[in-house]
C-alpha cells in the first residue's frame, strides 16, 4: 500500500461528493492507502489567484505544511482545481525570496518538500493500470467514452506536467485499462468556462454545448472527467443548454473513478451515480452493466 | 492629417514596470504574432483581445487597458501562455490586471465576475473553505442578479449535491489572518 496525504477540496465535500466517494473506493482497488489531511482549508481555487498572487500562494502553502506536520512528503489532490493551485505553490516557492514572504503570511512556515500529485497521474502510472486490468470483473466495453481533461490537469505544462499539453493521454489509458471503449476526440483540453460559470453563464453554457456536440458527434455515449468545475458544467448544466438551444442532450457525465469502480465490480449506488442529473443509470442498463 | 490618437512617450513604462514587478513577466517579449487570441476560447466575448491588450502595456495605454473587459471575461484556461512562442505568460497578465484593477479601484467592466470572487473568498474566510450555497446567495446579492442559479435550486437539493448550513472549520482562523495579512502587504504597496 501507497500511503499518501489527501486532500479532498471543497467541491468534494458537497457537489462533487460523488467523486470524493469513489476516488477512496477506485484508490483502494490499486493499492492507494489515502489519508485525510487533517484541518485541511480552501486553495483559494480561480478567486485567489484571480485577485491577489500572494493571496493564492499562502492559502495552499497552509495546506502543504499540514502534510510536512502530519508526517507526509506526498499529497494527492483529486480536484483539478486543487492540483493544479498546489502545484503552482510547490513550483512558485522554490524562489526562497518569494517563500519567505509567503510564509510570513502563515501562522507558521510552510518548510520541507512535499510531492503534489493528482488522482489521474497517479491511477495512469504503469502499475496501477497493470492493477486494473487485474481487478476487473466487469465488462465496460458497452460504454464509448472521451476523457476530457480540461484545463487544470494540463495547463501550464511547465508547473503541471502532463504528458503533452495538448494532446494528453493519461485518462485515455485509464479509461482503457478499465476495459470501457475510448472514443478519439478533438476537443480534450478545451475550456469549459468553469470560472466564469456562475458570473458569465451564457459563455460557459455556449463552451459547455460544443464539448457535449463534439462528443456526441464522435459517437460517444458518455464524458469522462476528473475535475468537478468541469462536471457541474457538462453535467448539471444540460437541462439549461438544452433550454436555450433548443437541442435534447441526456449525457452521462462520468468521474474516472467511477468507472474504475463500476470496472472493479462496485455498484452504481455505492458510486453514487444517482448523484447525477444526467442520469447514467438507463445507459448501464443498455450497455448490460448489472447493477 | 490628423493629430495622432495616441500620445506615446516610452522612455519610461511604469505601467509595464508594474506589471513586471508583480509577476515576473515582461511584455516586450510579446511580436504579435495574435497565437493567444487565436486560441482563446472566450475572445469572442472580450471587447478587446488578449494580443490586443499586451499591445496596449507596450505601448502603455494603462486607462484603456484597466477600462477593457479582457482580463475579466478570461477563463484563466491559460490556453494562451501554453501556446506562446516567446513564452509570455499571457493569463498571469490578465492576474495581474485583476489584481491592479482591484488596487486602484477601477471600476470593473465585468461586475458580476468581480462580485463572484468576492463572494466566493469571502466565505473561505469566514468558514475556511468554500460554501456553495452561500456562495451563490451572497454572489446574488452582490451581483444585484438575485435569481440566478434558480433554476438549478430543486434539482441541485433533490440530487443531494449540497447542504444547506455553513460550518465553521478548523484552521479558519488561521485563513482569516492570512486574509488579513493580505491585506497589510498590499496597503504597503
Amino acid at each position: 500500500m501507497t500511503r499518501l496525504a489527501y486532500y479532498p477540496g471543497c467541491t468534494l465535500e458537497t457537489t462533487a461528493r460523488e467523486y470524493d466517494v469513489s476516488a477512496r473506493i477506485a484508490s483502494r482497488e490499486i493499492g492507494l492507502e489515502l489519508v485525510e489531511l487533517e484541518g485541511w482549508t480552501c486553495c483559494g481555487a480561480s478567486s485567489g489567484h484571480a485577485t491577489h498572487y500572494e493571496l493564492s500562494l499562502a492559502l495552499p502553502a497552509r495546506n502543504l505544511r499540514l502534510a510536512v506536520e502530519q508526517g507526509f512528503d506526498a499529497l494527492v489532490a483529486p480536484c483539478a482545481m486543487c492540483y493544479a493551485r498546489l502545484r503552482h505553490t510547490v513550483h512558485d516557492l522554490r524562489d526562497p525570496a518569494l517563500r519567505a514572504r509567503v510564509n510570513g503570511l502563515l501562522d507558521a512556515p510552510w518548510e520541507g518538500d512535499v510531492r503534489v500529485h493528482s488522482l489521474v497521474d497517479l491511477f495512469s502510472q504503469e502499475e496501477s493500470l497493470a492493477l486494473l486490468r487485474e481487478k476487473k470483473s466487469r465488462d465496460l466495453s458497452g460504454l464509448r467514452l472521451v476523457a476530457y481533461y480540461g484545463c487544470l490537469l494540463v495547463r501550464p505544462p511547465e508547473v503541471l506536467a502532463p504528458d503533452d499539453p495538448e494532446y494528453p493521454t493519461m485518462l485515455d489509458r485509464i479509461i482503457q485499462a478499465a476495459g470501457a471503449t475510448l472514443v478519439d476526440w478533438p476537443l480534450k483540453t478545451e475550456c469549459c468556462g468553469g470560472s466564469i460559470s456562475l458570473s458569465r453563464t451564457e459563455i460557459a453554457l455556449e463552451l459547455t454545448r460544443k464539448l457535449l456536440e463534439g462528443a456526441l458527434r464522435r459517437g460517444a455515449n458518455g464524458i469522462v472527467t476528473a475535475c468537478p468545475m468541469c462536471h457541474a458544467n457538462l453535467d448539471m448544466r444540460q437541462g439549461q443548454i438544452n433550454r436555450r438551444y433548443g437541442t435534447d442532450f441526456r449525457l452521462p457525465i462520468f468521474y474516472f473513478t467511477q468507472i474504475v469502480g463500476l470496472a472493479t465490480g462496485h455498484r452504481a449506488e455505492e458510486l453514487l451515480l444517482d448523484r447525477h442529473l444526467a442520469d447514467p443509470r438507463p445507459l448501464l442498463a443498455e450497455a448490460g452493466i448489472r447493477q | 492629417m490628423e493629430a495622432s490618437m495616441l500620445k506615446l512617450n516610452l522612455k519610461e513604462r511604469p505601467f509595464a514596470e508594474q506589471i513586471r514587478r508583480r509577476i515576473q513577466v515582461d511584455v516586450r517579449e510579446c511580436y504579435q504574432c495574435g497565437r493567444c487570441t487565436a486560441g482563446c476560447p472566450v475572445a469572442g466575448w472580450m471587447d478587446a483581445t488578449p494580443h490586443q491588450i499586451l499591445r496596449g502595456i507596450q505601448l502603455e495605454q494603462k486607462e484603456w487597458v484597466l477600462s477593457r473587459n479582457t482580463y475579466w471575461i478570461c477563463a484563466s484556461c491559460v490556453t494562451c501562455s501554453t501556446r506562446c512562442p516567446c513564452q509570455v505568460d499571457i493569463a498571469r497578465v490578465m492576474d495581474a490586471l485583476r489584481e491592479i484593477a482591484l488596487a486602484e479601484g477601477i471600476r470593473p467592466s465585468e461586475r458580476t465576475v468581480k462580485a463572484f470572487h468576492e463572494a466566493f473568498l469571502q466565505w473561505v474566510r469566514l468558514t475556511g473553505r468554500m460554501y456553495e450555497v452561500g456562495l451563490i446567495g451572497l454572489y446574488n446579492l452582490r451581483s444585484g442578479q438575485l435569481l440566478s442559479s434558480a433554476d438549478l435550486a430543486l434539482p441541485m437539493l433533490t440530487h443531494r449535491k449540497v447542504s444547506l448550513l455553513p460550518k465553521r472549520f478548523r484552521g479558519q482562523d488561521e485563513v482569516n489572518r492570512i486574509f488579513e495579512r493580505v491585506a497589510a502587504l498590499e496597503e504597503k504597496r
